[in-house]
């Protein structure tokens, strides 16, 4: 195992993960080599696409993609099923296609690397459950460029699924053709957003589109489009095999929402790593499971799910981590990959190195994100230097807000004021310290904008 | 109809529109930089934030952009509102980070949108302290400066070239707060529509290269309603006049028109105007060989009217590029039997089979505005980008409205730009091309054919004899010809509006009556189309309605000495028939006078050379391709700031040359009553004096002012001459001052619009207050009358169909072909115009050249029996076997349709050569 691989690893045994109970990761190896097509197929693999084709109606695929409430395991939290019964379909819409958000490009986050790298197949099998209920013709995996393991790993179970006949034509005698095309990134953050994932794919830049119209009535090439992040994917066929009650029991006892989840941690832990736990699992338990805190030091604060999710407080531990819970706190489950942070770090250089990252990867289309995101930065890094002024953390209220949903055109600004926002709620001591003390000059020169003249 | 609510009060408005548009065309501010009434909504800027309620109940609201929100009935909105007034005070804080704040030695102020919102807006303060990006700026070529660090990535540039204009060259590069809008390295911008970009772009990012040197601000500029000159189109200019030169030309709005783009033939090639060589008072010689004299004006008219009333016979040679007005009254000094409209007798008898058709074919000719709403488009013989580009980009547009009929079908409004677009992809309305070689169009066609010019008539009479078989079918088609045609035919059948475009370029009346035929069988199968037909020049249509003999009658005329004085108007007769026959006549003329704004070779031949006013310099009216007769008013007095000059109105050198020799006193002239004399005297012209306002109209009890009413140094500007300022110069011709004075506003509506301005609406955007509804109409409705019309009832078809072209051993026939640039005489005069113009090139198939045994930049001899000419060889992927493709702009030598000779030249060295 590379060093790289390190934070994308499982922290299960095998004998932990069961079938009925580890729907994402339980055909995993203990070796951590990918699970090769025979070895899939022999773990159940490909069984949901046979049964559903056996026996079921696309519309009988998004029914129970509906009732078991998948929701969008990208970070936006949205009805998979929804969105499906969303996509036009009919005699006179042209078929359109399925699209594999696989851009995991979210700071602190490494779940969709594990199934990627791992377990192709479990895409794939939930690929073609999608491209099914939406009359996709043509699916492409939008991969992140650096995943260059996963994309060893997609190519050859992509080969394989091919040769097998799950991919193509009349796929296992179902009159149903559908193919798959793996489009590596070329490494922008914003292609994970799904429109502008669907410009890149079509060349264009990398810009968000508005909706509505929403890519299910007019997406890639103008076609109706379908786009899921690999998890959410990865979920359709246990859920086909099983069906929806199973999926929502999974997690019954601990929240709303169905199924399980690859939650994971990094940061100052003893142990970073990936866990599939019933959905609405809290961040103790994590956070135990990691080993605790590193060295001994006390936790700070946490992000729930990516850079663009905001701070939580170690006093919020208990809480479910699920879509609702984690909203009704202020913050968002994200993706659901705990950023730990000590009690030596400094909130206001990490909210600085994030909005770096964000103002950098904003695409530049429209004016709050391309132009106020920078200015943060500038005004973070003077912070850090000491030499912030007063009105300074004022500026950056004001900034943050206005950097806020329906402000601007997509959620990438909002997502980036999210880090932002909360930090100057729970930490602004932090960021007061950065003001540095009027000097005499600058008071006696206090109002921008105007000359004084000094007559003598 | 919608009601809309907005800050407290109902509107009613055209559900249909966007808020923003909505609020505009209500005359409600609304700032805004990304959205542009010809490009739509794409969101990006986030100026136009608006606060939105749900109903009557809800105090909470939420920000919105109007630019992408429909003004649905009931919409519940405020401008007012505190938190989206801070909210666009943030976007024009955020946009002004970048900003280098250049405003007093940047050329976009003073007509900026940027400091109309930012002013709008209230951004006052400046709270950033950072460093600021930098970039760096490219040569872009003669027409436009690049200034990037102005740039506030609104994205209107991009979306114009390319989405609009359909070009490729320009493009957004980079990311975050870096983007860059350029080309891929420095070069010239290759749309002819470039010059658009200085009024799309919001801030000085591109600006008008051609204006640089000599500069001056919007509010010190002096303007008239123009005309432009530069192709029969009619595009409407303001022209803006400093110091006594021509500065610039900007866009004027036209709703049935030009609307809010030119191309950049009309807007950079002005430099005529200002040429130091124009002839600036009376020249004369009695003979020859002696050195020409200046005169006074009296002696030069004395002089001139001696010589003409000892004539035998004077004829007169009028211009396709002069107005009606001075072409009339030479008709009257000379008489209308021996009048010439100064047409060659090809072009004229073109000219004439399309005035015929535009009555005759049953199909009404549509403005260029109702060009883009036809749905399948065939094109006979035409490269409308090289000769009548505005209407290219009329084309482009109707086939692109197929996205937004594809949108509408999913419920996508039709301003929703980007969404329109993605539905869509290329989804376009069928455009046919039938054309020699490759056009600026070929990548919206549904099919393009390389054709000799008897084989694009006979492509147009199949498609005519496969709509309706009445119409005479065309014998020995080859088959492919013949599925082609069948194919045009279902398509411009399954058509709403089908539209059919042709032309003279090429020379062919047999493609125009192709062309007619097309129209005609249309008209019978009940379509609701159209047939539009491309003229050359600025008055092209105008004189062939008036009448006249061709330019040859004219020379044999003065060569056979049947007539001995010749009176030229504004006419360069080299650019028209070759030299030889021209110079015959004119060495057999006892007397050549001659009127014209430039010193051409026709020129040069005169006895008496009377200094004519050029278009910024004189009034009159001009007839367009559409059949618009439009008024174009005088832009400055040249006399003003050089009092020594003797430019006058050729009509009122006529005018009074004609008094002259009838030794009447010469009574005082205007234009109104040479316009309503023009009227009575030709009843296809009658309706011309309605064209424009006359004299005496007034607005608010005003006269309209050229100047802004910021307007500054009228008292120092003519101080090196006369510290006493003179009153400023009287205009019995207009109803416009040559000063501030006089009405300047937008509230009361009016046709004839000088320069855009409305309080805090500086830039080319303040035409919005000036329509009805943003790319509406004026409201006062928009200028100039249509004078064509089509007769009612079937017409018949045209019967004479050429035979199938041959190719031919050892010759070649030869199609001129238009060039935008370098390709019309006045144009070609400036310096900027010739800064762009591609060299002239001999377009040869590869073969050919092949078997020629030449190559690209070999030169060439091409000779005929009206001339030769050596051109460098090109070689053309596209030309049908057997063409040869001649640039027009060269010598007239050889003409359109010769079969001609090639040889390989024996002299080296790049350039044009005629022989004759």
């Amino acid at each position: 195992m590379s060093v790289a691989r390190y934070h994308s690893q499982l922290r299960q045994s095998a004998a932990e993960r069961r079938a009925e109970t580890h729907p994402l990761t339980w055909r995993l190896r203990e070796d951590g080599a990918m699970v090769g097509l025979d070895e899939y197929v022999a773990k159940d693999g490909y069984a949901a696409v046979r049964e559903v084709f056996d026996r079921q109606s696309p519309e009988d695929v998004v029914a129970t993609m509906k009732t078991a409430n998948v929701r969008g395991r990208g970070g936006g939290g949205f009805s998979a099923g929804m969105k499906w019964s969303l996509t036009m379909k009919g005699p006179d819409i042209p078929r359109g296609y399925l699209l594999c958000n696989a851009d995991e490009m979210e700071p602190g986050t490494f779940k969709d690397r594990l199934l990627l790298e791992q377990q192709p197949h479990l895409l794939i099998e939930g690929m073609i459950l999608a491209a099914y209920a939406n009359h996709s013709y043509y699916g492409y995996i939008f991969l992140r460029g650096e995943y260059v393991d996963a994309a060893r790993s997609l190519a050859r179970a992509l080969e394989e699924a091919r040769a097998a006949g799950w991919l193509g034509r009349d796929i296992a005698g179902s009159d149903f053709d559908f193919d798959i095309v793996l489009h590596t990134g070329a490494g922008r953050y914003i292609c994970g957003e799904e429109t502008a994932l669907i410009n890149s794919l079509e060349g264009q830049r990398a810009n968000p589109r508005d909706k509505p119209p929403f890519p299910g009535q007019s997406g890639a090439w103008g076609k109706p489009t379908v786009v899921n992040n690999v998890e959410t994917l990865c979920n359709a066929p246990a859920v086909m095999r099983h069906g929806a009650d199973w999926y929502q029991d999974l997690s019954a006892d601990v929240s709303e929402d169905g199924g399980t989840k690859l939650y994971g941690i990094s940061g100052k832990v003893v142990r970073s790593g990936l866990w599939e736990l019933p959905i609405g699992t809290t961040g103790r338990e994590l956070l135990e499971r990691a080993g605790g805190m590193r060295d001994g030091r006390a936790l700070k604060t946490w992000l729930p799910g990516g850079g663009s999710t905001g701070f939580l407080l170690p006093e919020h531990l208990d809480q479910a981590l699920d879509f609702d819970t984690i909203g009704e706190l202020g913050s968002r489950l994200g993706t659901g990959l705990l950023t730990v942070v000590n009690e030596d770090q400094s909130v206001l250089s990490l909210v600085r190195n994030l909005e770096q990252f964000f103002a950098r990867e904003s695409c530049g289309w429209c004016t709050p994100c391309r132009d106020g995101l920078p200015w943060t930065v500038k005004l973070l890094q003077a912070l850090e230097r000491g030499e912030g002024e007063s009105g300074d953390l004022e500026l950056l209220d004001k900034l943050a807000d206005d950097l806020g949903p329906a402000k601007t055109f997509c959620a990438h600004a909002p997502g980036a004021s999210m880090p932002l926002q909360s930090a100057l709620k729970y930490f602004r001591d932090e960021f007061e310290r950065g003001v540095a003390p009027p000097s005499h000059a600058a008071q006696a020169d206090s109002t921008p904008g105007f000359i004084h003249q000094q007559v003598r | 109809m919608a009601t809309i609510h907005v800050d407290g009060r109902r509107y009613e408005v055209d559900g249909g529109d966007n808020l923003l548009a909505a609020c505009l065309s209500l005359g409600l501010d609304v700032p805004y930089f990304c959205w542009h009434p010809s490009l739509g909504s794409v969101g990006a800027c986030r100026q136009c934030a608006v606060k939105q309620y749900k109903d009557e109940d809800d105090t909470q609201g939420m920000l919105v952009m109007s630019c992408m929100t429909p003004s649905a009935d009931g919409t519940r909105i405020s401008i007012d509102d505190d938190e989206a007034r801070e909210f666009r005070a943030s976007v024009v804080e955020w946009l002004m980070i970048n900003h280098p704040h250049d405003c007093p030695v940047c050329e976009e102020g003073g007509h900026c949108h940027l400091q109309d919102m930012t002013v709008m807006t209230g951004h006052d303060r400046r709270r950033y302290r950072f460093s600021k990006r930098t970039h760096r700026n490219q040569d872009l070529g003669p027409f436009i400066g690049h200034e990037m660090n102005r740039c506030i990535t609104c994205y209107r540039c991009v979306r114009f070239y390319r989405d609009y204009a359909g070009g490729q060259d320009l493009g957004a590069f980079g990311a975050n707060d870096n983007i860059y809008f350029g080309r891929h390295q420095d070069g010239v911008l290759e749309s002819p529509f470039s010059g658009n970009l200085t009024e799309v772009c919001p801030t000085g990012v591109f600006t008008d290269q051609t204006h640089a040197e000599r500069y001056t601000r919007k509010w010190d500029l002096q303007f008239a309603p123009s005309i432009c000159h530069q192709c029969a189109m009619g595009c409407n200019i303001s022209p803006g006049e400093r110091y006594g030169e021509l500065r610039r030309i900007e866009n004027r709005y036209h709703g049935e028109v030009n609307r809010f783009f030119l191309c950049d033939r009309g807007r950079f090639g002005h430099g005529y105007v200002n040429r130091d060589d124009r002839p600036r008072l009376p020249e004369w010689r009695s003979d020859r060989d002696d050195a020409c004299v200046t005169l006074e004006v009296d002696t030069a008219l004395d002089h001139g009217a001696d010589r003409l009333r000892s004539a035998r016979r004077v004829i007169g040679i009028g211009s396709p590029r002069a107005s009606l007005e001075s072409n009339h009254q030479l008709r009257k000094l000379v008489g209308d039997d021996v009048f010439s409209t100064g047409i060659a007798a090809t072009e004229q008898r073109c000219l004439a089979a399309m005035q015929a058709l535009n009555h005759s074919c049953g199909l009404p000719t549509p403005t260029l505005r109702e060009v883009e709403q036809h749905d399948a488009v065939f094109i006979l013989g035409e490269d409308l980008i090289a000769s009548a580009a505005r209407l290219g980009l009329a084309v482009r547009q109707a086939a692109q409205a197929r996205l937004e009929a594809l949108a509408a079908e999913r419920d996508i409004p039709s301003w929703n730009d980007a969404a329109v677009r993605t539905l869509g992809q290329n989804r376009y309305h069928p455009v046919f091309i039938a054309y020699p070689t490759a056009t600026d169009l070929d990548d919206v066609t549904a099919a393009r054919w390389a054709l000799a010019p008897d084989d694009i008539a006979r492509l147009g009479f199949a498609v005519a004899h496969e709509i309706d078989d009445k119409a005479p079918a065309v014998a020995g088609l080859d088959p492919a010809m013949q599925e082609a045609a069948r194919d045009i035919a279902v398509r411009l059948m399954a058509a709403e509006r089908p539209l059919v475009i042709s032309g003279g370029s090429l020379g062919s009346e047999a493609i125009l009556e192709a062309a007619g035929n097309v129209a005609r069988a249309l008209a019978r199968r009940a379509r609701r189309g159209g047939l539009l037909l491309v003229r050359r020049e600025a008055n092209s249509t105008g004189l062939a309605m008036m009448g006249g003999k061709p330019l040859e009658w004219a020379l044999d005329e003065l060569a056979s000495r049947r007539a001995d004085a010749v009176v030229i108007l504004e006419n360069d007769l080299y650019q028209r028939l070759p030299a030889a026959p021209i110079e015959a006549a004119l060495a057999a003329a006892e007397t050549v006078v001659v009127l014209d704004h430039q010193r051409t070779a026709t020129w040069a031949w005169a006895h008496l050379g009377l200094p004519a006013a050029s278009f910024a310099e004189a009034d009159g009216t001009l007839v367009s391709l559409e059949g618009r007769a439009q008024r174009f008013f005088q832009v400055f007095d040249p006399a003003y700031l050089r009092p020594e000059t003797r430019i006058r109105e050729s009509w009122r050198w006529l005018h009074v040359l004609r008094a002259d020799i009838q030794r009447h006193e010469v009574a005082d002239i205007t234009l109104d009553a040479v316009t309503r004399d023009c009227a009575d005297a030709y009843p296809a012209l009658s309706a011309i004096v309605a064209a424009a306002p006359d004299a005496d109209s007034r607005v608010h009890g005003l006269k309209l002012a050229r100047e802004p009413h910021r307007s500054s140094g009228r008292t120092a500007m003519r101080a090196h001459i006369d510290v006493n300022e003179p009153r400023v110069p009287q205009d019995p011709d207009s109803p416009f001052t040559f000063s501030m004075e006089g009405y300047n506003g937008y509230d009361r509506p009016r046709e004839e619009v000088a320069f855009a301005w409305a309080p805090g609406w500086n830039s080319p955007q303040a035409w919005n207050k000036f329509t009805d509804e943003v790319g509406g109409h004026l409201r006062a409705g928009d200028p100039g009358v249509r004078l064509i019309a089509p007769h009612p009832g079937d017409h018949d078809y045209a019967t004479v169909i050429p035979e199938g072209f041959r190719a031919r051993e050892g010759e070649w026939q030869v199609v001129i072909l238009p060039r935008l640039f370098g390709g019309e005489e006045t144009s070609s005069r400036a310096a900027p115009i010739l800064a762009r113009a591609a060299p002239a090139t001999l377009a040869l198939t590869i073969d050919d050249a092949t078997r020629l045994g030449v190559s690209d930049g070999d030169r060439m001899v091409i000779a005929s029996h009206t001339g030769s000419l050596t051109l460098t060889v090109r070689r053309d992927a596209t030309l049908p076997e057997g063409v040869v493709g001649v640039p027009a702009g060269c010598a007239p030598a050889p003409a359109a349709g010769e079969w001609a000779r090639l040889t390989v030249s024996s002299a080296g060295g790049p350039g044009v050569e005629a022989h004759s």
